[in-house]
C-alpha cells in the first residue's frame, strides 16, 4: 500500500517535470509576414517575402529536427492602424513569436511599438528609417537589411570620392526622404562636396519636369534622388528624356530596388549608382538560393534586398532559438541571443546584431549595366565597390539608442 | 526669368494630360450624368493596352494610338450596358460608388498580374531626342504630345458643339423622352458617349506611357486632381473643362517653381477659391 | 432625380418603439463582446469607425449633405488628441476634450465656407478644405510627417480606470459609442431633426415657412464634425498611434462606402456598414492581393442589387423602421 502511494507520487511528480521540461523545450514558433501585399510595394516584399520566410523555414533544417513551425501573411495596406491592429491580433490571438518585413517607416514604427509591448521579436527588413535603431530602438528589434543611413552614406561617400563633388537634391515631401537628403547633405560636406541646392516634391507627383530643370540648370554634377518607388523610376525615367544623362550630369538613386530597375528598363537605367545590401548575382551562394525563389515567386522574379532580408533575419532567429534549445516565446530573451552569436548567412555574408539592434553586414555600390552588358532577364548590376560592415552604418557612438546608455 | 518660361511650358505639357482627362470626364458627366471615378483605371489600361501591343503584338505606338482607345471604349462599352445603365436617374453618389468598385476591380486585377512597380515603354524611335529653345531643353515628344493632345480637344469640342451627331446627343441629355420620339436610339447613343470619354481616358494613357511608368495605380493618384479641373471648369462644360486643364498645368508649373512642396494641394487651393466666387465653376450650369 | 434617401418611414410611436428595442439589443449584444472571446481590438476599432460613419450620416442621411471630407475632423481630433497626451502628458479625459473641441474649431470654420453649396458642390468644396488640411498636417513638424505620432500613451481615465487594460479600455470606448449614437438619434427625433428633414427634401419650401435653413445647416455640419472628431479621439486610444491616413481622401472616401453599405438614412445602417468594412479590412487580410478586388465587387454588387443599404433593405423588407 505504502509503496503504491509513493510509486503514484513519483509518476505524478515524474508527469509534473517531464511537463516542465516540454514547457522549456517548446518547439512551436509562429512567424507572422506583415507586408504591403497589394500596394506600392507589394513587388519588393509582398507575397515574395512570405515566400522567403517559408523558405527560411524549410532551409532551418528544424522541422526534420520536431519543431514545428507556421508561416502567416497579413496586409497593413500602408496604414498604420491596420498594420498595428493585425500585429496585435497575431500575438492576442494567433500567439505569433515574430513578425517580418514590414515596408513603409509609419507602419513599421507602429507595429514596433505594438511587439515591445507584447515582448515578441520584429525583425524588419522592409523599413528604411534609422529610428528603428535610434531614437526608437527596443530591445525586441532586429533591423536586418538597410536604413537611411547608410544608404546616404554608402552612395554620397562613393560618389563625391569619385569626384562629384556637388549636388542637387530631388527630395519627396515626406520624413524618409528629409532623413536621406540630411544624411547624404552631411557626408557629402564632411568629403568636401557642397550641396548646390534642393527641391522637395509632393509624393506620388506623376510629372518631374519642372523638378529636373531646376536641376539642370543648378549645373551640379550630381542629381540625388532621395525619393523612393514610383517618384524614382519616374524621375528617372524623365531625366532621361529631358538629356540630363546625356548632358553630363549623374543621378545618384539613393533608394532602388531590383524591382524598380526591372520596371524602369536597362535602356533608360544604365549608368545609374546606387546602394544595396543584396543582389542575386553575387556569389554561387546567392545564385542558388534565387534560382530556388526564382522557381517559386511570382513572375519568376529574383529576390529583392528586402526579401533576402527577411530570410536571412529569420534563418539567423531560427539559430538562436536552436541554441536556447526551445522557444521561450520571450522576445527581449531571444532577441539577446541573436545578438550575442555572429550572424552568417548565404545572402548578406559575416557581420552581427549591434546593441541597438542593427544588423552590420557589407553594402555595395552598385552601378546599371548598359543594356549590351546585360546575359539575362535578371542581369542588371555590375559591382562598384564594396563598403565594409563596420563602416556601412551608424556608428554606435552617433546613435541615440537609450539601450547603449546602460 | 528663362527658368520662368521653361517652368511656363513644362505646365502646358502637364496641362495637356489634365486636359485630355478632364475632357473625357466632362462628357461623360455632361451626356450621362454620371461621376466617372473609374477614369483613372481607364487611362491606366490604356497605357497597358499601348504596352501589350508593343511587346506582344509588336504594334508600334501610332497604331497603339487608334487601336488602344477603340479597346478600352468597347470595354467601358460593355461596362455602360452591363452596369452603368441601371443607374440613370439616381443620385450621382450611386454612379460615384459604382465606378470606385469597377476602379477597384480593374487596378486590383492588373496588380495581380502586374506587380505594383510597373513596365517600361520606350519613346517612339521618331520622336527622340529634343531640341534647345535657348531657354530650355524641350523634348520632341514632350512637344508632340501637346500640339496632339490640343487637336484632339478641339475635335471633340467640334464634334460635340457643331456635328449634328452632337446636337442629337446634346438634345438627348435634355429630353430624352422627346429624342426618343423622333426615331432617335437614345440608350445607343449614351452608351456611344461613354466609349467615347473612355477612349480620351485611353487615349491620354498611351500618350503617357512614354513619359511615366506603365503602373497600375498610376491613375489612381492623378483622378483626384482631374475631378477638381472638372469642377473648376464647370461640370460638364466641354470648353470649360479643357481650358482649365491647360490652365491648371501652368498654374502648378509655377507653384512647382515657387513653391513646390504645394504643387499637388494648389488645385485643391483654387477649387475653393472658385467655387466660393462662382458656385457653379467658371462655365458650369447648375448642378 | 431621386433623392438618396426617398423611403424613410414617419416618425410613429411603432417606429420609436422598435429603435428603442433596436438600440438595447445592439447595446446588450456590443456589451457581451467581451465575455464571448471575439478580438476586442476588433471591435473597438470597428466602434469608433461606426461612430464616425453615424455622425456623417446625420449630415448626409437628414441633412442631405454629401461631405467628401470627412476624414479632416477625425484626423485634426486624432492628431490633437495624441500631441496633448504625449507630448503635454495630459491624462485622457482631457485630451478627449482637447481633440474633439479642435474639431468642433474646424467644423465651424469650414461649416462656414461650405453650406452655401449645394449637392456636388458641396462635396467638392468638403473634398479640397480636407485636401488642405491634408497638406498641413503633412507640412507640420509635430504631426512626424508619414512616421506619424506614435507610442501614445494611453493612461488613466479620470485617474481611475487604466486605459491600458483592453476591457476597460472596451467599455470606455463603448459607453462613447452609445453616448455619441444616442446624441445623434436624439438630434435626428428632436424638431430640429425634422427641420433638417424638411431643408432636405425641400429647401425652398422650408425656406418660404421662415426657417433660416442656412443656420440649421450649420448647425448640423458642427454637430457632425465635432461628433466626427470624437471619434477620431477615441480612435487613439485603441489604436495608439495617429498618421496621415487618417486624414487621405480615401478615408472620407471610406466613410462614405461605410453608410452607404450599411444603409444612407438609416439609424442603424452606418454601425453595420462601419462592422462590415472593418472585418473586410482585417478579415480578408489573408487574401493578400485579392482584397482590393473583393472590395471592388462588393461594392458593385451593392449599388446594383441592394441601393438602400443593408439596414435600408431590411427595414423595408420589414416595413420597419430601423
Amino acid at each position: 500500500m505504502k509503496n503504491r502511494i509513493s510509486a503514484l507520487l513519483l509518476g505524478t511528480a515524474m508527469t509534473l517535470a517531464s511537463a516542465g521540461l516540454a514547457l522549456a523545450q517548446d518547439k512551436t514558433v509562429k512567424i507572422g509576414a506583415l507586408s504591403d501585399q497589394s500596394g506600392l510595394y507589394s513587388d519588393l516584399g509582398g507575397p515574395g517575402s512570405t515566400l522567403a520566410a517559408q523558405m527560411a523555414v524549410e532551409d532551418s533544417g528544424l522541422l526534420a529536427k520536431g519543431w514545428k513551425i507556421d508561416v502567416i501573411s497579413g496586409d497593413h495596406q500602408n496604414k498604420p492602424d491596420i498594420g498595428s491592429t493585425i500585429a496585435r491580433q497575431w500575438f492576442d490571438v494567433d500567439k505569433v513569436d515574430v513578425i517580418v518585413d514590414v515596408p513603409n517607416s509609419g507602419v513599421a514604427l507602429a507595429v514596433n511599438n505594438v511587439i515591445k509591448e507584447k515582448n515578441g521579436v520584429y525583425i524588419n527588413s522592409g523599413a528604411a528609417t534609422s529610428d528603428l535603431t535610434n531614437a526608437q530602438c527596443t530591445p525586441n528589434t532586429v533591423h536586418w537589411t538597410y536604413d537611411t543611413y547608410m544608404l546616404a552614406h554608402s552612395t554620397g561617400q562613393a560618389l563625391v570620392k569619385s569626384g562629384g563633388d556637388s549636388w542637387f537634391f530631388l527630395t519627396a515631401d515626406y520624413a524618409f526622404g528629409a532623413a536621406l537628403e540630411r544624411d547624404t547633405t552631411a557626408v557629402i560636406t564632411a568629403n568636401g562636396g557642397k550641396v548646390l541646392g534642393s527641391v522637395k516634391h509632393p509624393l506620388n507627383t506623376s510629372d518631374f519636369s519642372s523638378f529636373l530643370l531646376q536641376a539642370q540648370s543648378s549645373k551640379a554634377k550630381i542629381i540625388g534622388l532621395a525619393n523612393a518607388g514610383g517618384d524614382t523610376t519616374n524621375s528617372i525615367k524623365q531625366a532621361a528624356e529631358f538629356g540630363i544623362v546625356s548632358g553630363g550630369q549623374k543621378l545618384a538613386a539613393l533608394l532602388l530596388f531590383l524591382t524598380d530597375v526591372k520596371a524602369i528598363g536597362l535602356d533608360t537605367a544604365q549608368g545609374l549608382n546606387f546602394t544595396e545590401t543584396f543582389y542575386w548575382d553575387m556569389n554561387d551562394k546567392t545564385r542558388a538560393f534565387s534560382k530556388r525563389f526564382g522557381e517559386r515567386s511570382k513572375n519568376h522574379a529574383m529576390p529583392s534586398m528586402v526579401q533576402a532580408g527577411v530570410y536571412a533575419g529569420l534563418r539567423h532567429y531560427f539559430k538562436a532559438l536552436e541554441a536556447l534549445g526551445g522557444n521561450p516565446h520571450d522576445g527581449v530573451k531571444v532577441v539577446e541571443k541573436m545578438k550575442s552569436m555572429p550572424t552568417e548567412d548565404d545572402l548578406f555574408g559575416k557581420g552581427e546584431i549591434q546593441p541597438n539592434g542593427r544588423a552590420i553586414h557589407p553594402a555595395y555600390l552598385f552601378e546599371v549595366k548598359k543594356p549590351s552588358e546585360s546575359k539575362g532577364p535578371w542581369d542588371f548590376y555590375k559591382l562598384v565597390a564594396t563598403v565594409p560592415a563596420d563602416q556601412a552604418f551608424t556608428p554606435l557612438s552617433e546613435s541615440k539608442c537609450a539601450l547603449l546608455k546602460k | 526669368m528663362q527658368a520662368l518660361y521653361a517652368q511656363l511650358l513644362v505646365g502646358l505639357i502637364n496641362g495637356s494630360f489634365y486636359a485630355l482627362l478632364s475632357l473625357g470626364l466632362a462628357v461623360i458627366f455632361g451626356m450621362l450624368n454620371i461621376i466617372n471615378f473609374a477614369h483613372g483605371a481607364l487611362y491606366m489600361m490604356g497605357a497597358f493596352c499601348a504596352y501589350f501591343l508593343l511587346n506582344i503584338a509588336g504594334i508600334n505606338y501610332w497604331w497603339a494610338l487608334i487601336i488602344a482607345p477603340i479597346v478600352v471604349g468597347i470595354f467601358g462599352m460593355i461596362l455602360e450596358r452591363t452596369m452603368l445603365q441601371w443607374l440613370s436617374g439616381l443620385d450621382h453618389v450611386y454612379g460615384l460608388l459604382l465606378t470606385f468598385g469597377i476602379a477597384l476591380i480593374i487596378q486590383g486585377v492588373f496588380q495581380n498580374y502586374f506587380g505594383s512597380s510597373g513596365l517600361p515603354y520606350q519613346i517612339p524611335d521618331a520622336l527622340r531626342g529634343g531640341m534647345n529653345l535657348g531657354f530650355m531643353f524641350l523634348p520632341v515628344y514632350r512637344g508632340w504630345v501637346v500640339v496632339f493632345s490640343l487637336v484632339i480637344c478641339v475635335a471633340t469640342w467640334f464634334l460635340i458643339e457643331k456635328t449634328q451627331l452632337g446636337a442629337y446627343l446634346r438634345a438627348a441629355t435634355e429630353n430624352p423622352t422627346l429624342v426618343r420620339a423622333f426615331g432617335i436610339n437614345v440608350p445607343r447613343m449614351i452608351t456611344l458617349t461613354y466609349g467615347l470619354g473612355v477612349g480620351l481616358a485611353a487615349l491620354a494613357g498611351v500618350l503617357s506611357a512614354p513619359i511615366n511608368q506603365v503602373r497600375p495605380l498610376m491613375g489612381a493618384d492623378l483622378i483626384i486632381v482631374v475631378f477638381a479641373v472638372v469642377v473648376i471648369g464647370g461640370m460638364g462644360s466641354i470648353m470649360g473643362s479643357v481650358i482649365t486643364g491647360f490652365a491648371l498645368g501652368v498654374i502648378e508649373g509655377l507653384t512647382k517653381y515657387f513653391y513646390p512642396e504645394a504643387s499637388n494641394t494648389v488645385v485643391f487651393v483654387l477649387m475653393v477659391l472658385v467655387l466660393l466666387v462662382k458656385p457653379t465653376g467658371l462655365t458650369g450650369r447648375a448642378a | 432625380m431621386s433623392a438618396l434617401t426617398d423611403d424613410t418611414l414617419p416618425v410613429t410611436p411603432r417606429a420609436m418603439r422598435d429603435e428603442m428595442v433596436a438600440f438595447a439589443l445592439m447595446a446588450v449584444l456590443l456589451a457581451v463582446v467581451p465575455l464571448t472571446g471575439i478580438y476586442p481590438f476588433f471591435v473597438m476599432q470597428a466602434l469608433c469607425f461606426a461612430l464616425l460613419a453615424c455622425a456623417f450620416n446625420l449630415l448626409v442621411g437628414y441633412g442631405g449633405l454629401l461631405s467628401f471630407g470627412h476624414a479632416m475632423f477625425l484626423g485634426t481630433a486624432g492628431y490633437v488628441s495624441a500631441h496633448a497626451l504625449k507630448v503635454w502628458a495630459l491624462p485622457p479625459e482631457l485630451g478627449i476634450i482637447i481633440g474633439t473641441a479642435a474639431s468642433f474649431g474646424l467644423a465651424i470654420i469650414t461649416g462656414y465656407v461650405s453650406i452655401r453649396r449645394q449637392g456636388i458642390y458641396f462635396s467638392m468644396i468638403t473634398l479640397a478644405l480636407s485636401q488642405l488640411l491634408y497638406f498641413i498636417y503633412l507640412q507640420a513638424p509635430f504631426t512626424h510627417g508619414e512616421d506619424g505620432i506614435q507610442g501614445i500613451p494611453q493612461g488613466h481615465l479620470f485617474g481611475l480606470f487604466d486605459l491600458s487594460k483592453p476591457t476597460v479600455l472596451y467599455y470606455v470606448v463603448l459607453a462613447g459609442f452609445l453616448g455619441g449614437f444616442l446624441l445623434i438619434y436624439r438630434t435626428i427625433n428632436s424638431p430640429f431633426g425634422e427641420v433638417l428633414k424638411s431643408i432636405r427634401e425641400n429647401e425652398p419650401r422650408a425656406i418660404s415657412l421662415g426657417y433660416k435653413t442656412d443656420q440649421y445647416k450649420l448647425l448640423a455640419f458642427i454637430l457632425s464634425g465635432t461628433l466626427a472628431g470624437f471619434a477620431g479621439s477615441l480612435k487613439v486610444f485603441v489604436a495608439q498611434n495617429a498618421s496621415l491616413t487618417d486624414v487621405h481622401w480615401s478615408m472620407s472616401g471610406e466613410i462614405v462606402l461605410m453608410t452607404l453599405v450599411g444603409g444612407l438614412g438609416t439609424i442603424f445602417g452606418p454601425v453595420v456598414g462601419a462592422f462590415i468594412i472593418i472585418a473586410m479590412q482585417q478579415y480578408l487580410a489573408g487574401y493578400g492581393q485579392w482584397v482590393t478586388v473583393i472590395q471592388g465587387v462588393i461594392f458593385v454588387a451593392c449599388v446594383l442589387t441592394f441601393r438602400r443599404g443593408i439596414i435600408g433593405e431590411l427595414a423595408r423588407l420589414l416595413r420597419r423602421s430601423l
